[in-house]
């Protein structure tokens, strides 16, 4: 069968399964709309949260990310998964235990305030919103390749069917949908890495093939690896740094802290029965997260090396060392139809020379063999995994459920975020602040009309996304944990803390890391609006704004801290509140809404 | 004296306090800041500092998560405060 017929058929039938979920299992209350009537296994929930958790950035960018940028990548495999240990420690257990159905409403409970819940709900939406952005660069990517055209036109039609599938379901929906997207994605992430693990190192299992050596010979695959790209004076893979160490400890701390502070994840821990399987569930959701985190290195690593020898044929600098331009694949050129991956010929030979040419020295070399600069003149990071399979001439059932895989990934995050955000303005901002008595009927509503909103904003910025989608989600990692993280944490751990410390403190935490991020990439990233320009060395020491959002949760603990001081402590019943959230008896009682 | 309940948390921030605590050896510390040195150790074709950033932290986040259920399903039991 026809590659592009195959691809339409299992995309197909996989939207299918989707659908008709979403439609078996369809929200008809607002308990089973938000937090699915808190009936799900802990086994379930952890298989639905690793869904909802690895999204477009995991499933499509990270891969890319560590193909290109080697070690330095490992911030994204530690920050994305060292977060649920913290998430399973500090605040999984409590939330459930206070039992309500938003991060907000714990937040204006615990510090008895209206303003907190109000503070607490324009964080959430900043960090939601930015990270929905991230998705709909990862949708667009994949819709364009699968329906082969513009990256502008699969974006569109990627709101489309984000519309259609998320505003229907709620959270009961979303998470049994979740689950088969899970069962997809993992699959069609895996098979690819086997695939290509045993071809090129003859062991079937990526983990361990990524420290074995090339078939049939003693070179480990890394070693060969560095020594290809370092040939095309690239940076070493395995020891090429993100900026610089101080940079990289913070980055994977934001990534860590951001984990879990986003509110589509915690949102995930109110859905279990008990306190208990809050606990449980972050390390199912950490079991299935980890087969796609620890695959992810060797499908980095060998599509790297892949790609390199595609375009280095032969020896580098001879005259037939580089692949002839008319010669090229067809990935290559299904790639470059959507625009993604572009070639210029500099030195007019007609074939493809790919080499670092901000390398000064090997750029001097390189105008020896008579190359006038690298004409790879634009290698989207994002496609690498799509490609990937193409470039290591797997069969078509394969390219056709990576293409899937990417659609489940994509799809299921970005429901889930919509959620978080419909959810906090219908039930946080309308029910909560402004109409008491609002109808289960019209919140609902509410909630949908929100998530339309939510698509459009996040389509229409996701045309200029500021990064690669990794990069964008990670600014979202950012916002949340200068904001949310601290306030949730110190409302169990700090029984001082009060409602003034909590309010300065977000509002710094956040209000820095905004001021921090939108001076280099514009102001809610819409290009021409950043006032310092996206500039290294206007860098507070050397750290990216991708990687600031610690800095701002330091920031957040320490005026939170002194302002609670200094002010009067919290009500006796508040205390009471923060004990009784400290233990687990009790939390089927506190499940009424 | 102690009330029943600050004993248990207590108990609580001590097993926390230890396994964040292997949670910042295993990470920042082996996947980042010693990185360099622990490259010097082979474990296959990869580096001992590269092993725990991209495969080895995270097998121990896994560890990590898991003890704390077991330990915090006993400490329940200990100090009565399980759900029925």
């Amino acid at each position: 069968m026809d590659l592009q017929i195959l691809t339409y058929t299992v995309v197909g039938i996989t939207f299918a399964l989707y659908i008709g979920i979403a439609f078996w299992a369809r929200a008809h209350s607002t308990s089973e709309f938000y937090a699915a009537g808190r009936g799900i296994h802990p086994i379930a929930n952890g298989m639905a949260t690793a869904a909802d958790w690895m999204s477009a950035a995991s499933f499509i960018s990270m891969a890319g990310l560590i193909a290109f940028n080697g070690y330095g990548a490992s911030v994204f495999l530690m920050g994305w998964t060292g977060g649920y240990v913290l998430l399973a420690l500090l605040l999984a257990p409590y939330l459930r235990k206070f039992g309500k159905f938003t991060v907000p409403e714990f937040i204006g409970d615990r510090y008895y305030s209206k303003s907190a819940r109000f503070v607490a709900v324009v964080c959430l939406i900043l960090a939601s919103i930015t990270y929905v952005i991230g998705q709909m660069k990862g949708i667009g990517v994949a819709f364009s390749r699968f329906l082969e055209t513009s990256y502008d036109t699969g974006l569109y039609i990627g709101m489309g069917i984000v519309f259609i599938y998320s505003v229907l379901g709620g959270m009961k929906g979303i998470t049994y949908t979740q689950i088969a997207q899970y069962v997809v994605l993992i699959f069609a992430y895996t098979v690819p890495a086997v695939f290509i693990s045993m071809h090129l190192t003859g062991n079937p299992v990526p983990q361990l093939g990524l420290l074995d050596n090339m078939t049939g010979s003693t070179v480990p695959m890394l070693d060969k690896l560095d020594q290809v790209v370092t040939d095309l004076g690239f940076k070493q893979y395995t020891t090429q740094v993100m900026g610089n160490t101080l940079n990289m400890f913070v980055y994977t701390l934001t990534l860590m802290i951001g984990t879990a502070g986003l509110p589509h994840v915690i949102i995930r821990f109110f859905t279990v029965p008990k306190v208990k399987d809050a606990r449980s569930s972050a390390g199912w959701a950490l079991v299935f997260i980890a087969i796609l985190y620890t695959t992810a290195p060797a499908v980095g690593s060998m599509a790297r090396l892949n790609l390199m020898n595609t375009i280095q044929v032969g020896e580098v600098g001879s005259p037939d060392g580089n692949l002839a331009y008319a010669d090229r694949p067809q990935w290559f050129k299904n790639w470059e139809a959507t625009g993604l991956l572009k070639y210029q010929d500099k030195n007019g030979d007609g074939r493809i020379q790919y080499y670092d040419d901000k390398n000064k020295a090997f750029a001097a070399k390189a105008e020896t063999f008579g190359w006038k600069g690298n004409e790879m003149v634009k290698v989207d990071r994002d496609i690498m995994v799509l490609a990937n399979p193409e470039i290591a001439k797997l069969p078509d059932w394969v390219i056709a459920l990576v293409v899937a895989g990417g659609l489940a990934a994509a799809l299921s995050t970005a429901a889930g975020l919509l959620l978080a955000i419909a959810s906090s303005i219908s039930h946080d901002l309308v029910k909560g602040m402004i109409n008491p008595n609002i109808s289960e009927k019209a919140e609902l509503l509410t909630s949908r009309i929100t998530m339309t909103g939510a698509i459009l904003a996040a389509g229409y910025l996701g045309l200029h996304p500021p990064d690669f989608a990794a990069g964008t989600v990670a600014i979202a990692f950012g916002l949340a944990a200068a904001s949310i993280f601290p306030a949730l944490m110190m409302g169990i751990f700090n029984k001082r803390m009060n409602r003034a410390g909590a309010i300065a403190g977000m509002v710094a935490g956040i209000g820095i890391t905004l001021l921090y991020v939108f001076q280099h990439k514009g102001i809610m990233f819409v290009p021409g609006t950043a006032f310092l320009g996206d500039m290294k060395p206007n860098w507070f020491l050397g750290i990216s704004p991708n990687a600031f959002g610690a800095v701002g949760a330091l920031v957040n603990f320490i005026v939170a801290i002194l302002v609670s001081r200094i002010t009067m402590p919290p009500p006796e019943h508040i205390q009471h509140l923060v004990e009784d959230i400290r233990v687990p008896a009790g939390a089927g009682g506190a499940t009424t809404h | 004296m102690d009330t029943q309940a600050q004993q248990y948390w207590r108990a609580n921030l001590r097993l926390v306090a230890v396994l964040l605590t292997i949670w910042f050896i295993c990470s920042y510390l082996f996947g980042i800041l010693l990185v360099d040195q622990l490259n010097t150790i082979k474990v296959g074709g990869a580096g001992l500092g590269f092993w725990f950033a991209q495969q080895g932290s995270i097998y121990t986040f896994l560890v990590l998560i898991f003890i704390y259920v077991i330990r915090m399903n006993a400490l329940d039991k200990k100090f009565g405060v399980h759900e029925d």
